[in-house]
C-alpha cells in the first residue's frame, strides 16, 4: 500500500490501465433481478457517471463493485485482480475483498460520518486501524485532507453537528486518506438542502479535474454531463445507453433515455 | 477552535444552581432534614458502633467487590450474549435468549439458593472436585454469591445489549465495511462503542439495581454489609440504628454511581450527539 506520502498526490492519468472491470453483473434480491447483466470499465483517472430512474439498479451495481452487496454472478476486477467468488457470487476470500476495498473509498448518500468519531478521527481511523499508517503522519495528512475539503477549522468537532454538506465533504475527505485507487460515489448530493449540493459538487468537480477515477451514481444531470468522461444510463437491470456526456445527452437515441432525460430536467 | 463539547442537553442537573437552592421551600426541607439528622444522633444510640466498626467496614468491602466484580464479568458475558441475539445463528441466538428469559423470569433469591444449595451440595459427592485445588473456595459462600450476581447481571444486560447492538445504525457499520475494516476492528472500533454510547443511561440504573441486589447474599453466609446490620441487631437488639446507616450506605453509594454514569453520559454522549438520536434512522 502507498499511503505513506502526507497528501495522495492525484495519478497521473495513464490510458489503457484499467482501474475497474465488471463483466456480465447479475443480482436479484429474491425473485426480483435487479441487475440483469451489465458490464463497465474504468480505465485510470476516467469518471464514469451512472444515471437512471429509481430502481433501475444503479446503486445495486456500484454496492455490488465493493461487495456491499453480494453479486448473483458476474465477474468483478479491480486494478487487474479478480475478486474470487464462490459460484453463488459471494466473495471466497475475505481478506482479499478487504484489502481491495480498502483501495476503493466510498462516499454514501447518508455521508455514514461516524457519530461518536470527531471528523479528525473520521478521517484517521482507517489509515490508522486499517492500513496501519503511524498515527502522527495520520492525523497530518487528516489535517491536510479536511482543509482541502474547507473544514480545516473543524477537525475537532463531531459530525451531528455540521451541515449535511460538511458532513458529506468531511466523508470525501474520510475516502481521501486511504488513497483510493477508485472513489465510489453513490448519489453523494441526493440527501442534500438543494443549496448544500453546490459546495460538495465542487469538491468532486476538482477530484475529477486531477485525475481521480471515479463511479459516480448521481442524479444531478447537467454535474454529469460536465464532468463525466463516459455516462452509462440504466434502465431496468440493463445498460440502455452509454457513451461519451455529448453523446448520451446531445444526440440521445433511446426513447427511454429522452423520457428520463425530459422528466429530470 | 476548541473542540464542540457542549453539555447533554436533556437530563437536567448539570450545575447546582446555588439561586435555585434558597429557595423558601427548599430551606424549610433542608431544615426539616438537619433536625431529624439531628434528633438522630442525639436520641439514638450509637455506643455500638466501636465495637462493630470493623466488622462493618469488611462488610462494606465485600459488598464493594462483590458488586463491582459481578459487573465486570456479568457484562464481559453480556456483551456475547446480546451478540448472539442480534445477530447470531439460530443455534446461538436460542440458548442466549434462553438463557436471559430464565435468568430475568425467575427470582434472584431462587438462583442464589439453587446454586448454593444445589451446586454446593452437589459438588462434595465427587471426590475428584474434593481433591481439586479449588475446592478451599468451593466450599465457602462467596463463589457462589458471585457466580449468582455475574449471572444475574449478564441475563439482564445481556437483553439491553441486544436492543443496543440492533440499534446501531446500518450506514455505520457499512461504511467500516466499505473500507475494508476487518471484523473484528469493526466491532472494536464502531459497533461496540456506539451499541454502548445508546444504552449507557440504561446501565446505569441497572448497575445502582445491581448494587441493591447484593444484601441477598447474606442469606447464604457472606457477609456482606446488610449481614453486619443484622448481626448488630441480633447481639444487641438495637433495631433502627444499624438500618439507618445501612440505608445512608447505599444511597450514598448508589449516589456515586448515578454521578458517575452522569458523568460518562456528558463526557461520551454530550460530544457525538446533541441529543440522543434514535437509532434506525437511517
Amino acid at each position: 500500500m502507498e499511503t505513506a506520502q502526507a497528501v495522495p498526490p492525484a495519478q497521473p492519468p495513464a490510458p489503457g490501465e484499467v482501474a475497474i472491470e465488471v463483466e456480465d453483473l447479475h443480482k436479484s434480491f429474491g425473485p426480483l433481478e435487479v441487475l440483469k447483466g451489465v458490464s463497465l470499465t474504468a480505465r485510470k483517472g476516467d469518471v464514469v457517471a451512472i444515471i437512471g430512474g429509481s430502481g433501475s439498479g444503479k446503486s445495486t451495481m456500484l454496492r455490488c463493485i465493493n461487495f456491499l452487496e453480494t453479486p448473483s454472478a458476474g465477474k468483478i476486477a479491480i486494478g487487474g485482480e479478480q475478486v474470487r467468488m464462490r459460484p453463488d457470487g459471494s466473495p471466497a476470500d475475505r481478506r482479499q475483498i478487504e484489502r481491495i476495498r480498502t483501495r476503493l473509498a466510498m462516499v454514501f448518500q447518508q455521508f455514514n460520518l461516524w457519530t461518536h468519531r470527531t471528523l479528525l478521527d473520521n478521517v484517521t481511523e482507517v489509515p490508522v486501524h486499517v492500513l496501519k499508517v503511524p498515527r502522527a503522519q495520520a492525523r497530518e495528512q487528516a489535517h491536510e485532507l479536511l482543509k482541502r475539503v474547507g473544514l480545516g477549522d473543524r477537525a475537532d468537532t463531531y459530525p451531528a453537528y455540521l451541515s449535511g454538506g460538511q458532513q458529506q465533504r468531511a466523508a470525501i475527505a474520510r475516502a481521501l486518506a486511504v488513497d483510493p485507487a477508485a472513489m465510489l460515489f453513490d448519489e453523494p448530493t441526493s440527501a442534500l438542502d438543494p443549496e448544500l449540493v453546490g459546495e460538495v459538487l465542487t469538491v468532486i468537480r476538482d477530484l475529477a479535474a486531477e485525475g481521480r477515477t471515479m463511479l459516480l451514481v448521481t442524479h444531478e444531470m447537467k454535474f454529469a454531463r460536465e464532468v463525466a468522461d463516459h455516462v452509462i444510463y440504466l434502465h431496468q437491470g440493463r445498460i440502455e445507453e452509454q457513451g461519451p456526456p455529448s453523446e448520451v445527452f446531445g444526440n440521445t437515441q433511446s426513447p427511454r433515455l429522452q423520457q428520463f432525460l425530459k422528466s429530470v430536467a | 477552535m476548541g473542540p464542540a463539547r457542549p453539555t447533554l442537553a436533556q437530563g437536567g442537573a448539570d450545575v447546582i444552581d446555588l439561586k435555585a437552592l434558597f429557595q423558601p421551600h427548599r430551606i424549610v426541607m433542608m431544615l426539616v432534614f438537619a433536625g431529624v439528622a439531628l434528633w438522630c444522633a442525639l436520641s439514638l444510640r450509637w455506643d455500638w458502633i466501636p465495637e462493630y466498626l470493623p466488622l462493618a467496614l469488611q462488610g462494606i468491602w465485600t459488598t464493594l467487590w462483590l458488586m463491582v466484580a459481578s459487573l465486570v464479568l456479568g457484562f464481559l458475558l453480556a456483551v456475547p450474549l446480546g451478540l448472539a441475539q442480534a445477530v447470531g445463528p439460530w443455534y446461538l441466538a436460542a440458548p442466549a435468549r434462553a438463557f436471559c428469559t430464565v435468568i430475568r423470569g425467575t427470582p434472584l433469591l431462587l438462583q442464589l439458593w439453587l446454586l448454593y444449595y444445589g451446586l454446593g451440595s452437589l459438588f462434595p459427592q465427587f471426590p475428584w472436585i474434593r481433591s481439586s485445588e479449588l475446592w478451599p473456595y468451593l466450599r465457602q459462600a462467596w463463589p457462589y454469591a458471585l457466580l449468582a450476581l455475574t449471572l444475574s447481571y449478564a441475563g439482564y444486560e445481556g437483553e439491553v445489549m441486544r436492543g443496543a447492538f440492533k440499534g446501531v445504525a446500518k450506514g455505520q457499520l457499512e461504511a467500516a465495511k466499505a473500507y475494508g475494516m476487518p471484523r473484528l476492528t469493526l466491532f472494536r472500533r464502531i459497533w461496540l462503542p456506539q451499541a454502548i454510547r445508546n444504552v449507557l443511561p440504561t446501565l446505569g440504573g441497572e448497575t445502582v439495581l445491581q448494587l441493591k441486589a447484593t444484601p441477598l447474599v447474606a442469606t447464604i453466609t457472606v457477609v456482606d454489609i446488610y449481614a453486619v446490620s443484622s448481626r448488630v441487631r441480633s447481639d444487641t437488639f438495637i433495631v433502627y440504628e444499624p438500618l439507618i446507616l445501612l440505608a445512608v450506605f447505599y444511597i450514598l453509594v448508589a449516589g456515586i454511581i448515578a454521578l458517575a454514569f452522569h458523568w460518562l453520559e456528558v463526557r461520551v454522549l454530550g460530544s457525538g450527539q446533541p441529543v440522543r438520536i434514535t437509532a434506525n434512522t437511517r
